[in-house]
């Protein structure tokens, strides 16, 4: 618990989000989830209906040219000293306890600047006056 | 025997990567890989989805240069609307990814590379960043700052926001500027003009104080690619595609977009999620190239603006007509921030910027459609192009089993010459720890350090 205040951006995808997911968490006395990736899972988790194979295949197989062929790309598909995918992106909270939501897209100068002076003050802040989900 | 080091907050290069360099029996390097370790899957999930959605979806693949997706995305969707954009529409597309590129660029210079340059590659870790530039040269910082400001203003007040603004449509821009806009854009050009200039004059007096750097940061002949103008100038946001050797002479180009694919291959490669493009004629690893500042101010016969021009002349005359030392793109990128301004204040006073129409309206005609446009970082890293580079640098920096703090910042400097954005090239996003592992003969670890 020696860390004040983490703020998190961006969805859990892979297996090494989820772990730095958990070390925030454990390390952190206050854990801000940060614009709408974090909040709702947002862009990253449009990829949720296909299965990481799909998603492999379309950029690595079919849109790539090389090697040559489709069965030599298919064996050289980036496995090694990459993190592995989790099946689907999700958003922070479904991880970890969350603190405080601050969404946006992204969240504007001015909410995050609220957010941090309040929190500054010893209150907790409703910045939902200053953002909201896509502004 | 294996030990581990590790360090935490690597803040100054953007994306997510890993470096691992392996050592043979004399404890040499024998080979160096630049692994980017995010992926999102754009290429598949944006399939089925209206062409309406595309520019707002794409612009998100980056929140530093969302302005690159936004246009590259919006191009692509005029092409299938087939239509002519008005031509005050495209004057302010340029304007916004001009004041994009002023930004990025300020960001890279000032922010993440200038405290190797200023306050030294074996200075004070912890003060090695922004934060100590603020405290150690407050004016320098202060630039820097001011100088993104009033890139990420201008896009601000055209777009309405500063990062994915939603006003560059298919057919053109949603709203047209205004004349009270036009002053505030107007406004800012003189001190942003003048901090970059300052920023040019420091750099070339200090270029010579590097050598060692200069000599081994991805200093090898390859291609470079990137647009040009149709008459060989300076361009970002439309033109002739060019592939150059690497003396920077011309070796093919091409003007319509949807002939890319004779031109560009993209490799697989199993160690990283970026892929390495190669210029297809010549085959891979062959034709691997270069893009961004350095490739553009190589291919451009000239800027074509006074002051970026001057700049480019004293670049030419210090460092030769293609330097092939990726060192170098920072000077470049100092050259297309004057030119970027310049051009701002070229555009303001065109005397339709303040036309009011803006859209060409239309339903999908074509079925096919690519758009073109430079981003700030250029039309593709190259991920072998950069293993390259990092080996080069261990190649001179590393002896034996021990890894040196100073050494771990070099790798990591000679990543931020090229600037790549590593969310850009794989469409994925996050922040930018870095681990560096170093192996011995059998693969077995010998030292490791980890950041972020």
């Amino acid at each position: 618990m020696g860390v004040d205040l983490t703020l998190v951006e961006g969805a859990v995808s892979s297996h090494h989000d989820l772990e730095k997911a958990y070390i925030i968490r454990q390390r952190s006395k206050f854990v801000i989830s940060l614009g709408d990736c974090a909040v709702t899972g947002n862009v990253p988790a449009m990829r949720n209906p296909y299965e990481v194979e799909e998603l492999f295949r379309r950029a690595y197989i079919e849109n790539a040219t090389w090697p040559e062929t489709p069965e030599q790309r298919k064996a050289s598909l980036p496995v090694h000293n990459v993190p592995k995918h989790e099946r689907i992106a999700r958003p922070l909270h479904e991880i970890i306890k969350v603190d405080l939501y601050v969404p946006g897209c992204p969240p504007p100068a001015d909410a995050i600047w609220f957010v941090l002076t309040e929190l500054l003050a010893g209150r907790v802040p409703d910045p939902s006056a200053l953002t909201r989900f896509g502004k | 025997m294996s030990q581990t080091i590790v360090i935490d907050g690597v803040t100054r290069i953007e994306g997510h990567a890993r470096i691992t360099i392996d050592l043979n029996d004399q404890g040499r390097v024998a080979d160096a890989k630049f692994h980017v370790t995010q992926f999102r899957g754009f290429e598949k999930f944006v399939e089925g989805r209206p062409l309406t959605e595309m520019p707002s979806v794409m612009a998100r693949i980056c929140g530093i240069c969302p302005v690159s997706h936004l246009m590259a995305s919006a191009k692509a969707c005029d092409e299938l609307l087939a239509v002519e954009i008005p031509p005050t529409a495209v004057t302010l597309r340029k304007v916004m990814n001009l004041a994009q590129i002023v930004q990025s660029h300020a960001l890279s210079f000032f922010h993440l590379s200038s405290p190797d340059l200023l306050l030294g590659f074996d200075s004070d870790p912890t003060k090695r960043n922004i934060f100590g530039l603020i405290k150690l040269h407050p004016e320098f910082a202060k630039d820097g700052i001011m100088l993104r400001k009033f890139g990420q203003e201008i896009i601000q007040l055209l777009g309405g926001k500063k990062i994915h603004p939603a006003w560059v449509v298919p057919g053109g821009v949603s709203e047209p500027l205004t004349a009270d806009r036009r002053e505030k854009i107007v406004a800012g050009i003189p001190d942003a003009l003048a901090i970059a200039r300052r920023a040019a004059e420091w750099l070339a007096s200090v270029v010579d104080n590097f050598p060692d750097e200069a000599a081994v940061f991805a200093n090898f002949p390859t291609m470079f690619a990137g647009l040009v103008s149709p008459e060989g100038n300076m361009e970002h946001y439309e033109g002739v595609m060019r592939f150059t050797d690497d003396s920077g002479r011309t070796v093919s180009e091409f003007s319509d977009p949807r002939k890319y694919p004779n031109y560009i291959g993209e490799k697989t490669e199993d160690f990283s999620f970026l892929k390495s493009p190669y210029y297809k004629p010549t085959g891979y690893p062959d034709g691997i190239y270069r893009v961004g500042p350095l490739a553009r101010v190589i291919m451009a016969e000239k800027c074509g603006t006074p002051l970026a021009d001057a700049e480019l002349t004293r670049f030419r005359h210090k460092v030769g007509r293609a330097p092939a030392s990726s060192f170098h793109y920072h000077w470049a990128r100092l050259i297309e921030i004057i030119y970027g301004i310049e051009m701002i204040q070229h555009h303001m006073n065109d005397p339709f910027i303040l036309h009011k129409r803006v859209r060409a309206r239309a339903r999908p005609n074509r079925s096919e459609g690519v758009g073109i446009t430079e981003a700030p970082r250029g039309t593709g890293h190259n991920n072998l192009a950069m293993n390259r580079g990092v080996k080069q640098v261990a190649e001179r920096f590393i002896r034996g089993t021990k890894i040196e703090e100073g050494m771990l910042n070099r790798v990591e400097a000679v990543i931020r010459c090229f600037d790549p954005c590593l969310s850009c090239s794989t469409h994925a996003m996050g922040q930018m720890p870095l681990h560096i592992l170093l192996r011995g003969p059998q693969g077995e670890t010998l030292d490791e350090i980890r950041r972020g």
